[in-house]
């Protein structure tokens, strides 16, 4: 058997056991880490997969990832109540994710002399389950990674397309998240166990003694006189997780509160008119400039035939207000009160009486939003939009002067600007 | 046991290293995360996404571990040797540098991007404002880590002070 094979004795440094001298590491803390990151781990994944559904990409054109075969098995239509809804699934999976930053460095810290067991490979078992351990951890910084870099528009240094690279790296890391669960249930919920949460948040430095020597070889053998207690390392991990916390959740409040957001890339302060709100691409980044959106500006409205609307065809139509959040794919949102004619409206102008779905095109030139498909049903709430003010006063250029889509619960790039055509559709059309 | 006793899969498992089960697991697992990736290499470049997948547990494991794990072990050993003890009035200071030092560590971590102006172009060609902002707030933030910090030591200092000598230090 390979298990029984004399190895080769452990090259010097960390693949020996007397290398590692924390005191604090052992099974309960690693378990503590664990229950935390699995509870927020399964909570940004389901809001990250719902996100992927919240864009429709069964709908023509929607999809930007590179195709989801069986892997969208679980899309639904996106619905449009509560308005909230991506609002806080979003918010959720970009501010947690943030979160749990110092609760996964603090988990791979509490396991690392793990990684430099020895011998590397005792079994074919232990082979594949090292090359699982691969795929989390790589799966787990990457999904990390490329998140956190993305809501910080730094594009630039990916190799790949971002939708695709971190929606379906995600899949790799939930396969490997799933069987880890499974596998290491046990030993987590017997590490939970082993000590006293409220005696550990009792004990200071001076009573801090290594956990018992374990299987798993976590408890270090020759530990070094501790410096934290484990109730300091809980609170330091906990520490860092509130200070992320406190510095991005800014970005998903209203008032003045959002300026509590200093580090994260929306959670500035534009001023204080009808138009200063969080601006996710500026007209003159696609090109969109006041020769398009003058007095030449023309809606096409495609249904039954086409017809041509100006601005003022548009202002003399029936107008409804309402209060919806715009909440992007980054995570930030706010609410701003819309005023423009109902999409259903226009649907029944086109000559289409019940609609499958439309598809928007923007003055835009280029990028990935340029066009989208909404759903019928996205049409037929009356609080879709096609918004030509807010708060108020004409919609800024930046926020899509002459006329943009606001939708409820919709991701904030569906709900596109500087519309030009409207097309819509039957059903199966 | 005997050879002639053992079932199929008890042999199995004994060469394999554990129960079938978890082979099928981890097999189970291995085929939902390679159809995954069948979805990539469908969309084209995939050795890009593949060399991140790889290298983000390298950069963890064998560049930011070994980084903060050496930064303390250095920071303790340093100090000690030169004027400074360990302890002050039998208080330990090195909690006192290591938190302001990880939570300031910990969003630069996070920030880069932003604090090292790294895409000045395309976040303000998508929020129509500049990066130059975050740098002093991340150095402000930084700067009141590290006086609270000062402070509780202090705090701590002087309560030790006034306690009867021989006493144990709170951690």
């Amino acid at each position: 058997m390979l298990g029984r094979l004399a190895s080769p004795p452990a090259p010097p440094g960390p693949f020996r056991p007397r290398f590692w001298r924390s005191p604090l590491r052992g099974p309960w803390l690693t378990a503590v880490f664990s229950v935390v990151l699995l509870v927020g781990v399964s909570l940004v994944a389901v809001t990250g997969f719902l996100s992927y559904a919240a864009y429709n990409p069964a709908l023509g054109g929607n999809d930007l990832t590179s195709g989801k075969g069986l892997l969208g098995f679980y899309l639904f239509d996106w619905p449009t109540e509560p308005v909230w809804l991506y609002r806080v699934t979003q918010g959720a999976h970009v501010i947690l994710g943030l979160t749990l930053v110092p609760i996964l460095l603090a988990k791979l810290w509490s396991v690392i002399p793990k990684l430099f067991d020895w011998p590397p490979l005792r079994s074919p078992a232990h082979a594949l389950e090292r090359a699982s351990l691969l795929l989390l951890v790589g799966g787990a910084v990457f999904e990390f990674a490329t998140g956190i870099v993305d809501i910080q528009i730094f594009y630039g240094i990916f190799p790949f397309d971002f939708y695709t690279a971190h929606l379906y790296g995600g899949w790799v890391f939930l396969a490997a998240f799933l069987v880890h669960v499974v596998m290491k249930f046990p030993t987590m919920m017997q590490g939970v166990r082993s000590r006293s949460l409220r005696e550990e948040l009792r004990t200071g430095l001076a009573d801090t003694r290594p956990e018992p020597p374990d299987p798993d070889g976590l408890v270090a053998v020759e530990p070094a006189p501790p410096t934290v207690s484990r109730r300091g390392a809980l609170g330091f991990v906990g520490a860092g997780a509130l200070t992320v916390f406190a510095l991005s959740i800014g970005q998903t409040i209203d008032g003045p509160l959002r300026r509590t957001a200093l580090l994260a890339p929306h959670g500035r302060d534009y001023g204080s008119g009808p138009n200063d709100f969080q601006i996710n691409k500026t007209a003159a980044t696609v090109g969109v400039d006041t020769a398009q959106t003058g007095p030449s500006y023309r809606l096409e409205l495609v249904g039954s035939g086409s017809q041509q609307l100006s601005r003022a065809d548009l202002e003399g139509l029936q107008q409804y207000t309402y209060d919806l959040p715009i909440a992007c794919v980054e995570g930030w949102s706010t609410q701003q009160t819309w005023t423009g004619v109902r999409l259903r409206d226009l649907a029944r102008m086109a000559g289409v009486d019940e609609v499958g779905t439309v598809f928007v095109e923007s003055l835009q030139s280029g990028g990935a939003f340029s066009r989208t498909t909404l759903s019928g049903d996205q049409v037929r709430d009356a609080r879709s939009l096609l918004a030509l003010s807010v708060n108020g006063v004409d919609l800024s250029l930046d926020h899509g002067y002459p006329a943009r889509v606001i939708v409820p619960a919709n991701p904030g790039v569906h709900n596109t600007k500087w519309v030009s055509r409207l097309t819509f559709m039957a059903p199966g059309q | 046991m005997t050879d002639t006793a053992r079932s199929p899969v008890r042999r199995l498992t004994g060469y394999y290293g554990a129960n079938p089960l978890h082979l099928l697991t981890l097999l189970a697992s291995f085929a939902l995360a390679g159809y995954a990736v069948s979805r990539v290499v469908l969309g084209g470049p995939w050795l890009g996404l593949a060399l991140w997948f790889v290298g983000a547990a390298v950069v963890h494991d064998l560049l930011l571990y070994p980084l903060y794990a050496l930064s303390d072990v250095a920071a303790r050993r340093e100090f000690r040797k030169g004027e400074f003890a360990a302890t002050v009035r039998g208080v330990p200071w090195i909690n006192y540098l290591r938190v302001p030092v990880g939570l300031s560590g910990l969003l630069l971590l996070i920030w880069a991007p932003l604090i090292l102006q790294l895409p000045q172009g395309a976040y303000s060609r998508a929020s129509g404002l500049s990066t130059s902002a975050y740098l002093p707030r991340w150095l402000l933030i930084t700067g009141v880590l590290f006086l609270a910090a000062a402070v509780a030591f202090a705090l701590r200092v002087r309560l030790a002070g006034k306690a009867a000598p021989g006493d144990d230090p709170p951690d």
